[in-house]
């Protein structure tokens, strides 16, 4: 009896599994839903036909990265008329690709990629599927059918660090970084040279989550800082998880991505932030209309709208709105580039001479921007 | 008024069969009015969870993809179950083999796959089965519960790929993102008929423990000694040496499922790598009762459960978090009802004085 059942079971699952592979290699990179031509690519995408994808690191709930690149979804699918979908907690491994050859099976045209750990997975998938648009948030790698997109958010973050020289009492600054590569250095650098710029005594201590999302470590990292003597916690992470903590013990805190003043209502000062809106819309419809320029990489300052420094809350002291106010005329008016010399780092190194600045290519590199200016207590690791 | 838990004499193998097929739909129906709650047709979700994981070529695949691993892993932890070692480690010697065959292909040179395949199994299994042996070992030497050396030993494992991926190994041309380089195409598992061969290997590895469980010396050895070791030891059997055996055999299947998981999917390492599949390996080798073609069955209603679960996040754009509800209500109901297949409850009106007949 028992043997007859797995005999039957075994035909079955055999039976399965080669009815599943009845197909080849082939099939499974054209599947059903995008068989048409790829000749779409020059004539443009009507508007009812374009069905966008979305894909984010951590939940949409996150109240910071994700969060926004939501809003900035809903915001454009409003406003163009267009299909869009997302996928929540996209782990920047095997699973992503996945995820995005699961959307592309569902008919997906149009695919953006939020988190730079997504990009070589989505890359994959952009080979394999030539009349796919992708997009890529903070990412560096480009193909005909796929472009990159980012913010010169070190702008309004070196704007933050105006805010947090002129704040900190203890002359003690927080910052809790999430992972190690040229964007957050980047943006750390920045943040560290707009204390400088007002406050020479302040120093900056850093600590590393090694994760975008980690609600739970984010607020750690932060009251360990905080237990060190830091009164200004700033963030490169996508969750309020340290705005909580610099809430909870009376100290002040510098958002990021989102404006969440309501999470910390006595410690909030400001944020950097992002408005992707104005990216996808204006992708979208060069998409829409056939003028897509391939293996574009879209990287805009404050002028172009897509990043800002968020409105001053009135736990701020008295003196900075004007400081940050000068500073931000400066960078629109191209008076003032953060990365300008003399850049020291905490060893001693100069990084760029006086009068020189660092060009994009520099500010990308990840072994380039391994530094920690010499406001920072922390060692390099 | 007082609960009594009884314990129930033996059911036959048809009752507890029905027992778990109960739960399994009693899983379903609790789901389905937590969706109703939710503002969802519980019917349309469900089918959409099939039409997701299976009604297409591309879906059936990805569906068997995720089986693949699924059905190595509970072979894996069924050996050591069999035996009553209780071996929840199945996540950590799925690392270790990944980690084992990472090793090789990072530190070997480019070898044509047909030499490169199954030295990179090998080495998986052997890691794996390594890993596992260490509770092992600790249980015969001192007696300890392999119970939580084996759980406790995962977290280790990957808390150690972590610190390779974000330490030595990571590739430093990623440009600071910490992430392993990628195999060779060397490395990888080709496809067989639009899967990667890991189908293959997989059912052989079924066939194999059936007929180690069913024909062999050994099979026969590891159940006495799951049912007494007294009597395995009157019956002039080693259960030292049968313990370690079976248990270097569990852990390299697991091991088998990593390795396999890193050529194939990930095509590197990754602490990532799992995605859990582990721990959900321990529940489907105790629903298929340990019983290899039961495995595969179960095993790919798991993948089915998980494909049709990321399925419904983009086609109906359900929260990722319903997603995992539906998978935890129905881990919850399936272990819920172990205790039913055990126990009996009474209730009784009246508190007699020594009213606790409690067998926990």
């Amino acid at each position: 009896m028992q043997k007859k059942i797995f005999a039957v079971l075994m035909a079955a699952a055999m039976l399965l599994t080669l009815a599943a592979c009845g197909g080849t290699d082939a099939s499974s990179s054209t599947p059903e839903g995008n068989s048409e031509s790829s000749s779409q690519a020059s004539a443009g995408i009507p508007a009812d036909q374009i069905k966008a994808a979305w894909l984010y690191v951590g939940p949409t709930g996150d109240e910071g990265y994700s969060y926004m690149h939501d809003q900035a979804r809903q915001k454009v699918a409003a406003e163009l008329g267009i299909e869009t979908v997302f996928v929540e907690n996209v782990p920047e491994d095997a699973d992503c690709e996945k995820t995005v050859r699961d959307l592309i099976d569902q008919g997906c045209n149009v695919i953006y990629a939020t988190s730079f750990g997504h990009g070589e997975w989505a890359y994959n998938v952009a080979k394999d599927h030539p009349e796919v648009y992708f997009g890529h948030a903070t990412g560096y790698l480009t193909a005909d059918n796929f472009t990159t997109y980012m913010g010169r958010v070190y702008e309004p973050r070196y704007l933050s660090g105006i805010v947090a020289g002129m704040q900190t009492e203890t002359n003690k600054i927080g910052y809790v970084a999430a992972m190690p590569i040229a964007e957050v250095y980047r943006g750390f650098a920045a943040f560290c040279l707009g204390v400088k710029s007002v406050n020479p005594e302040a120093k900056v201590e850093i600590l590393w989550t090694n994760a975008w999302y980690d609600p739970a470590n984010e607020k750690s990292a932060a009251q360990q800082l905080i237990n060190n003597g830091c009164d200004v916690i700033a963030q490169h992470c996508d969750t309020t998880g340290p705005q909580t903590a610099a809430q909870d013990a009376g100290v002040w805190c510098i958002g990021y991505n989102a404006s969440t003043p309501d999470a910390a209502p006595d410690a909030y000062l400001t944020a950097p932030l992002f408005h992707w809106d104005a990216y996808y819309k204006a992708d979208l419809e060069s998409i829409m209309a056939g003028t897509r320029e391939p293996a574009q990489r879209f990287w805009g300052g404050m002028t172009t709208g897509m990043v800002s420094l968020d409105t001053l809350t009135d736990n701020c002291k008295e003196g900075i709105a004007e400081a940050v106010a000068e500073a931000q005329a400066k960078i629109e008016s191209g008076g003032l580039f953060v990365f300008t010399g003399p850049i020291v780092d905490n060893q001693g190194n100069t990084i760029v001479a006086e009068g020189e600045k660092i060009a994009d290519a520099d500010l990308e590199n990840a072994d380039y921007m391994k530094f920690y200016i010499d406001n920072v207590t922390t060692p390099i690791a | 008024m007082t609960v009594n838990i009884v314990k129930k004499p033996d059911l036959s193998p048809r009752q507890q069969a029905l027992f778990r097929v109960g739960a399994v739909l009693m899983a379903l129906v609790c789901t389905g009015v937590i969706m109703a709650l939710l503002g969802y047709n519980p019917f349309v979700v469900f089918y959409k969870m099939l039409e997701g994981s299976t009604m297409t070529l591309y879906r059936f695949q990805e569906t068997i993809n995720k089986a693949i691993p699924l059905v190595t892993l509970s072979l894996g932890s069924a050996v050591a179950f069999k035996m009553k070692f209780w071996n929840i480690g199945a996540e950590g010697q799925f690392y270790l083999g990944a980690l084992g065959a990472a090793w090789l292909v990072f530190n070997l040179p480019a070898l044509p796959a047909p030499v490169m395949l199954p030295v990179m199994m090998a080495g998986g299994m052997l890691m794996g089965g390594l890993w596992a042996l260490i509770p092992a070992v600790l249980k015969s030497r001192f007696g300890t519960s392999e119970t939580l050396v084996t759980l406790m030993l995962n977290y280790i494992a990957i808390k150690f790929v972590t610190y390779l991926q974000y330490g030595p190994w990571k590739d430093p041309k990623a440009s600071g993102f910490p992430k392993m380089p990628k195999f060779g195409d060397y490395a990888v598992l080709p496809k067989v008929f639009g899967v990667h061969m890991g189908w293959i290997i997989a059912l052989a590895a079924a066939v194999l423990v059936w007929l180690l469980f069913r024909r062999s010396k050994l099979g026969y050895e590891i159940a006495v000694l799951g049912e007494s070791v007294s009597t395995a030891r009157y019956a002039g059997m080693s259960p030292t040496r049968i313990t370690l055996t079976a248990v270097l055999l569990s852990g390299g299947l697991c091991g088998l499922a990593g390795m396999m998981q890193a050529s194939a999917i990930e095509r590197s390492l990754s602490a990532t790598l799992s995605g859990g599949l582990g721990f959900t390996a321990v529940i489907t080798a105790w629903l298929a009762r340990l019983n290899p073609p039961a495995i595969v069955a179960v095993s790919f209603f798991f993948a089915m459960l998980l494909q049709g679960g990321s399925y419904l996040q983009t086609a109906m754009q359900i929260p990722s978090a319903m997603a995992d509800i539906i998978q935890g209500i129905i881990l919850f109901f399936v272990l819920g009802s172990e205790f039913f297949v055990r126990y009996k409850v009474h209730f009784v009106r009246q508190a007699k004085p020594a009213g606790k007949e409690a067998g926990a």
